[in-house]
């Protein structure tokens, strides 16, 4: 058996499937804003969508993959967006070409993030299940507290940070990079469709490719039986550790493309609400389904904007579908139909192989 | 044949084969108190290098507890576990399966999301060699190493004739292949010490009977030692060589089957004393 | 001086905290749900009790009673509309559900109330109690606060240790299956769960804006995540440890706000709830579940 992964096995299928379907979609994509069909409101949202989609795809990774419940995303989120705007901001004068400023900013938010990831798994990880959760909620804000009365500017002198006020005292011809509760200004926004879709490829490979690792199976060992997994050797907290810090990373990029594509950024844009947006779409698109995940963030992202013409009513009516979503996939009744669709599709693809 | 048990120097008894090796698992007044009730009391134990022992008792007697406290899933409150003359004090039960014991569970804890072949290649996590960036790369000794996993669980699988089975998910495998799938997740960490806790449960006779030649195969084919927990007397007295039998947590009596048939304290703990008069 | 009057300020807060925490923790023991929606409660009770009081001049205690009715209302119908059919559902499933009821209540108020701040007058009146020869000063509101949270804290903890709904409530924590086979209706309790956490959630609202005065669709949000921190932090699931909790929390918030700094007291909030659980992993007065082997 020279290849693994041979395109019998339905995984694999699902694998490259996805790699597809994304890949159409961008191509598609491109084709309808150079014939200037996509409405102007769509392209904004593209960007954001991207940034969405890498966001549930990392979070999937500790949900659906770990098991483990994480309520404080949007701080890696968080972190990534300040340090990589930060970055490129730095990088202006000595990376004056757009795509290779955005890609470094994007690695370094990655970087920061992880390392927030590192630092904050320390103490999470050895807790469990709601408690765990409640801590990363915990962290979260505290990432947005911190980031909101944090000032760091730069001059010829070099760095200048405070906290609280604005204490930077920076020369003449400096300027005030982070400045507090105002966030980041001035921003240059250099994010663009071409960058979010590699970023959107680069996060599924990266998540597909360790799903079907020793470490994948090591991360679903560990969320379908934890007493199990410690018994066949696997030290529980070095995995749940880099499934956490690989999501951050994921999360921290999406981070810094989403600020990159707005002229000002805010530390409470990346709240608990945030979090628990992204929470939804993961959910919504199956725990451990990346398909899902990037489906997900796209329609739920879009949706909001087509209700647009209910107006008033349309974030009320965003609450109702959740809710009817959630109590119809859960229902059983409505289970054991798509069931027994999907083995009447079975039974009948098997005839038809058998009468031939 | 029966085994002959011989007396070795730490006056306890193994197989005679294993006399001129040191055992596999010493217990030395192994206990767990908890809340004032004393749930194992004073239980020691030698195990040889190859032997098959059992682990019988009622129920409630504290055999699974006695695994737990083997793997390290609990820590005794006194006592010491030397396992292949390691003390195995503080261990995690990780550290503990890398040191060489490895288990089944009374109730099955499979994972049930995982393929047959995954479950089997999730236990040999420690033993394929690459790291992160092999992984998420996809590097040339990530996919000999995948390859080399892949051949080895089928192996292992075919052990007990599952090998067909390897794409199966694990959670919608009957319930005989489930137990047999764990005991071959278990062999997969290349344990010096194999504890198999109720591996009959629920098996009708002939499945039994196949489960008998199927650890007496394992035990021909690796040279491993394997403590049995079981309530089917039939086939612990014919698999094991020494038995151990527990009744409130504390040891009743050691020795060949043919002698623990018919000591009267096990009678009385299975049976209950004959009413006077 | 100084320093009782900052403790003062946050048992009083504390209370709020406590009460609010009450729903989230007897929720979890019962239906092992986080009710995300829960803080909106909040919101819904005040806004009740703005509305009855200040705009059809109902008196203040007509007002509160107005309020809590409401609450325990929404509380049962949206246990039996939106939570009873996922019972059996994994717990991921019901806590989406529960931020979807969460996103319908302030967007329901949203449409109702408008985002309009409104002023939430005291319902007790601006008086203060002075000591000490006036150097030491407690609003009326900060008494009521209090001792309200000590009333319910007496009267709930007669009702669960000695009422045979109580004992019922604590049956089902315990053990669903078990309670429903001894003959115990389950349905019942939760439900009378959700009622109760319900109805305290709109009292701890009128106190909570009678304090701190306004009052809009999202007032309830923050105050529902850290009294969600606090019942967490006393031990979820237990009702001792929500009132432990609370108080604790509420303390530490006004002393982080005296003598940290104001903008930082929520991350020192956060930061010592991140210490205990590390110290006491399942909270301070929580059990950690034994995992059978």
């Amino acid at each position: 058996m020279k290849r693994l992964i041979s395109l019998k096995r339905p995984e694999a299928r699902r694998v490259y499937g996805t790699y597809a379907l994304v890949t159409l979609a961008y191509v598609i994509l491109q084709i309808m804003i150079s014939t200037r069909t996509l409405s102007s409101s769509m392209k904004g949202m593209l960007v954001p969508i991207c940034a969405y989609m890498v966001m549930t795809v990392a979070l999937n990774l500790v949900v659906g993959v770990l098991g483990e419940l994480s309520l404080g995303h949007a701080g890696f989120m968080s972190v990534g967006a300040f340090t990589g705007v930060a970055c490129a901001i730095l990088l202006q004068s000595a990376v004056p070409w757009a795509p290779l400023r955005l890609s470094v900013s994007m690695a370094a938010g990655a970087a920061f993030a992880a390392l927030g990831g590192f630092l904050i798994g320390i103490p999470v990880l050895r807790l469990k299940g709601d408690y765990l959760a409640i801590v990363t909620l915990a962290f979260g804000e505290i990432i947005k507290s911190v980031l909101n009365n944090f000032y760091m500017g730069v001059d010829k002198a070099g760095l200048h940070v405070s906290m609280l006020a604005d204490t930077t005292g920076l020369l003449p011809g400096g300027r005030l990079i982070v400045g507090g509760p105002m966030g980041i200004g001035g921003i240059r926004k250099i994010a663009t469709l071409d960058a979010g879709f590699a970023l959107v490829m680069i996060a599924l490979i990266v998540v597909y490719n360790l799903i079907n690792s020793r470490m994948g199976r090591a991360f679903q060992a560990v969320r379908d039986d934890r007493i199990a997994a410690e018994s066949v050797g696997i030290d529980v907290t070095r995995y749940k550790m880099t499934a956490f810090v690989v999501s951050a990373a994921l999360a921290g990029a999406a981070g810094c493309l989403f600020a990159m594509n707005y002229s000002t950024i805010v530390a409470n844009k990346f709240d608990f609400n945030t979090s628990i947006l992204i929470l939804v779409f993961v959910v919504l698109g199956g725990q451990g389904n990346m398909l899902g995940s990037v489906a997900a963030a796209a329609a739920l992202t879009i949706l909001p904007e087509k209700l647009r013409e209910f107006r008033d009513y349309r974030m009320l009516i965003y609450a109702a579908m959740l809710i009817a979503i959630m109590l119809g996939s859960n229902n059983a009744a409505v289970r054991n139909f798509f069931a027994r669709l999907r083995s009447f599709g079975r039974a009948s693809k098997e005839e038809a192989s058998h009468g031939h | 044949m029966a085994t002959k048990l011989v007396p070795v120097p730490s006056r306890a008894m193994v197989p005679e084969r294993d006399a001129g090796r040191a055992p596999i698992l010493e217990c030395v007044n192994l206990g767990l108190t908890i809340g004032g009730l004393k749930i194992v009391e004073n239980f020691n134990l030698t195990i040889g290098r190859t032997e098959i022992a059992g682990l019988i008792g009622p129920n409630g007697a504290g055999k699974t507890t006695v695994f737990n406290l083997l793997t390290k899933v609990y820590h005794p409150t006194t006592g010491t576990v030397l396992l292949d003359g390691q003390d195995t004090a503080g261990m995690t039960p990780a550290q503990a399966n890398r040191l060489g014991i490895a288990r089944t569970f009374q109730n099955i804890r499979l994972f049930k999301n995982l393929s047959v072949a995954d479950n089997v290649k999730a236990a040999m996590t420690n033993d394929i060699h690459y790291g992160l960036f092999g992984a998420i790369l996809r590097l040339p000794r990530c996919r000999r190493q995948e390859l080399a996993a892949h051949h080895r669980a089928l192996k292992l699988l075919s052990i007990f004739d599952m090998q067909s089975l390897a794409d199966v998910k694990a959670g919608s495998l009957p319930y005989g292949a489930q137990r047999r799938l764990e005991i071959v997740r278990a062999l997969a960490t290349y344990p010096s010490l194999l504890l198999l806790d109720e591996p009959a449960a629920g098996m009708n006779p002939s499945e039994t009977h196949e489960l008998i030649d199927s650890i007496r195969r394992v035990h021909e084919t690796f040279p491993i030692a394997i403590i049995l927990i079981e309530h089917d007397m039939n086939l612990v007295m014919n698999l094991c060589e020494g038995i151990c039998v527990l009744n409130f947590g504390r040891v009743i009596a050691k020795g060949a089957p043919a002698d623990i048939q018919s000591n009267p304290d096990v009678i009385e703990a299975y049976l209950g004393r004959q009413k006077e008069g | 001086m100084t320093f009782l009057n900052f403790f003062i300020s946050g048992v009083s807060l504390g209370s709020i905290y406590a009460i609010i925490a009450l729903g989230y923790t007897m929720v979890y023991g019962i239906a092992k749900m986080l009710n995300f929606a829960h803080g909106d409660v909040i919101m819904v009770g005040a806004y009740v009790c703005f509305y009855a009081v200040f705009r059809f001049h109902l008196p203040a205690a007509a007002g509160v009673v107005l309020a809590m009715a409401v609450c325990t209302l929404l509380g049962i119908v949206v246990e039996k509309l939106a939570y009873k059919p996922l019972r059996q559902a994994p717990s991921l499933a019901v806590l989406i559900t529960a931020i979807g009821v969460s996103y319908f209540l302030q967007n329901t108020a949203l449409l109702l109330w408008t985002s309009n701040p409104k002023v939430f007058p005291s319902v007790v009146g601006h008086g203060a109690l002075k000591l000490f020869g006036g150097r030491l000063s407690i609003s009326h509101v900060t008494i009521v606060t209090i001792v309200s949270c000590l009333v319910i804290m007496t009267a709930l903890s007669w009702f669960v240790g000695r009422t045979r709904m109580g004992k019922a409530m604590r049956a089902c924590s315990e053990d669903k299956g078990a309670a429903l086979l001894m003959g115990i209706n389950v349905n019942a309790a939760i439900s009378l769960t959700f009622a109760i956490g319900s109805g305290l959630a709109a009292a701890a609202g009128v106190l909570l804006c009678s304090a701190y005065p306004t009052l809009m669709p999202t007032t309830g949000s923050l105050p529902g995540i850290k009294a969600f921190t606090a019942a967490v932090f006393g031990g979820i699931g237990s009702i001792p440890g929500a009132f432990l909790g609370g108080l604790l929390l509420g303390v530490i918030e006004i002393f982080a706000k005296a003598y940290i700094s104001t903008q930082l007291s929520d991350a020192v909030v956060f930061a010592v709830l991140i210490v205990v659980l590390l110290v006491k992993p399942a909270g301070l007065l929580g059990r950690q579940m034994q995992e059978k082997v």
